[in-house]
């Protein structure tokens, strides 16, 4: 099979907020259809990461290419760069004074000047495929977080991204809600979206990755296929952290001692 | 007679008072809405902090602010007549009523402006939208929306200001209860004024009341 061509490619980033680096060094590449996830501590640099890719931080060096064209070599218009990224946030951030459908249309019609007819169209699949399609009228208050979600992921998907970022997506979710965002991630790894992916669902990375990449203290530590990754991390870092994830049978031992 | 008011004057004077209301809700109108679009444009150039503009509109809006009415009409209606520029009372009226209000109603759009969340704005761009469309479809329809209240509050403010139109010689409410009063009847026309402010910026504020619920029921705004 042929490698794929690379869609995002980082290399050399640095990201300082006045001294403090958040980001040293790192260089990355996810191919056209490829799902990677990152995984690592709190405060490790992954969100930060994922906000210097469509320009919501600015970056103190190295160099980021889209489909081979640097966005930060030269004058970027942002708001161009940004059509062909979809980005979904942990706290949705929809737009209360919007309908569903017209949060999900103002991108496609107002930045990108579709057609309303064809981007309903769109709209109303997209929808119906993450089964809320009957909520299209309904404002973002009477809809669940699950249902948010679902809604921000249908409204990034519309622009037609060459790849999606997810930002911790289910960190701000019920747990009986995590499941239907989850859901909707894997059937679009299924069909072959572009994904970079941060996320604490081990279980969901394992599922979904083509590739792990495990960051701590602002770069990669180490990447891997899943299944390599999560039965032989080759980092003590990376096993602490998997660790974290572990539980020992604490209660039977208690009892024991009684 | 009825509880101790002659109706018989409150019949002839009437149609006075009414004119003159009608004149009065005019005029506020008018500098209600201008006041509207400067303080929408003040605010704007503080928030996005666009050079020289963001200091002009902050000088101009304590200048409006901490400043009577009165003295923007003096210096409209009297100082202005001085090097050229001679202005009825009606204009000298809204273009005072505009000034002293731009600066409230800026104050107004800015907390509103401030109130639109970070996440929000990065959620807007994320989507690839201009500068421009963020403030169409993102940024004002929030900032506004948080608003509401304390733009009423100006608007009722400002139509109670024109009170003092009368010095600048606009046949008002309070001129028309000015020169009625000389020949008596003060109870009756203490009581026609009263009635004719009440008729004219009540309404306003029932709108406005109604407005703020419903945003609140659609849990825009706060």
């Amino acid at each position: 099979m042929a490698v794929a061509r690379p869609v995002l490619k980082i290399t050399g980033l640095h990201k300082r907020y006045d001294q403090l680096e958040v980001i040293g060094n790192l260089s990355l590449e996810v191919r056209k259809g490829e799902v990677l996830v990152v995984i690592g501590p709190s405060g490790c640099g992954k969100s930060t990461l994922l906000r210097c890719i469509n320009g919501l931080e600015t970056i103190q060096g190295g160099d980021i290419e889209l489909n081979g064209q640097s966005i930060i070599v030269g004058h970027t218009r942002w708001n161009l760069v940004r059509q062909q990224i979809g980005m979904v946030f942990q706290s949705y951030d929809l737009f209360p004074h919007m309908t569903v459908l017209e949060n999900i249309l103002l991108g496609p019609m107002k930045a990108q000047g579709r057609e309303r007819a064809e981007a309903t169209k769109e709209a109303e699949a997209f929808l119906d495929r993450v089964g809320l399609l009957d909520r299209k009228d309904s404002f973002p208050r009477q809809l669940s977080g699950g249902q948010k979600q679902r809604v921000a992921i249908v409204r990034a998907l519309c622009m037609n991204p060459e790849i999606m970022l997810f930002d911790e997506v289910t960190a701000s979710l019920d747990p009986e809600m995590v499941r239907e965002v989850l859901d909707v991630i894997l059937g679009l790894a299924e069909q072959g979206m572009t994904m970079l992916i941060v996320t604490h669902e081990m279980a969901f990375a394992r599922a979904v990755a083509d590739k792990i990449v495990f960051m701590d203290q602002g770069s990669i530590v180490e990447s891997a296929p899943p299944d390599i990754f999560f039965q032989n991390p080759v980092s003590d870092r990376a096993r602490k952290f998997l660790n974290i994830f572990q539980f020992e049978g604490v209660k039977k031992e208690e009892r024991h001692n009684d | 007679m009825f509880l101790g008011i002659e109706t018989e004057f409150i019949a002839k004077a009437l149609p006075l008072y009414g004119q003159a209301a009608w004149r009065t809700v005019w005029v506020a109108a008018c500098g209600v809405a201008l006041s509207l679009i400067i303080g929408l444009f003040c605010s704007l150039a503080r928030y996005y902090r666009i050079p020289g503009l963001k200091s002009l509109a902050a000088a101009y809006i304590e200048l409006a602010r901490n400043t009577p009415l009165m003295i923007h009409l003096f210096f409209l209606y009297y100082g202005l007549p001085r090097v050229g520029l001679t202005l009825d009372g009606i204009t000298c009226g809204v273009i005072g009523l505009a000034f002293l209000g731009g600066g409230y109603m800026a104050e107004a759009f800015r907390a509103g402006l401030e109130a639109v969340s970070r996440a929000q704005i990065e959620s807007g761009l994320s989507l690839g939208l201009s500068r421009r469309q963020m403030v169409r479809y993102v940024i004002l329809p929030q900032a506004l929306a948080v608003a509401v209240p304390a733009v009423a509050a100006n608007t009722i403010f400002l139509m109670k200001e024109t009170s003092v139109f009368s010095i600048v010689a606009v046949a008002d409410l309070v001129y028309v209860f000015r020169d009625l009063i000389k020949e008596g009847h003060s109870n009756e026309n203490l009581f026609l004024l009263t009635i004719f402010y009440l008729v004219i910026i009540l309404p306003v504020s029932i709108l406005f009341n109604r407005w703020e619920r419903r945003l609140r029921r659609d849990g825009i705004g706060h």
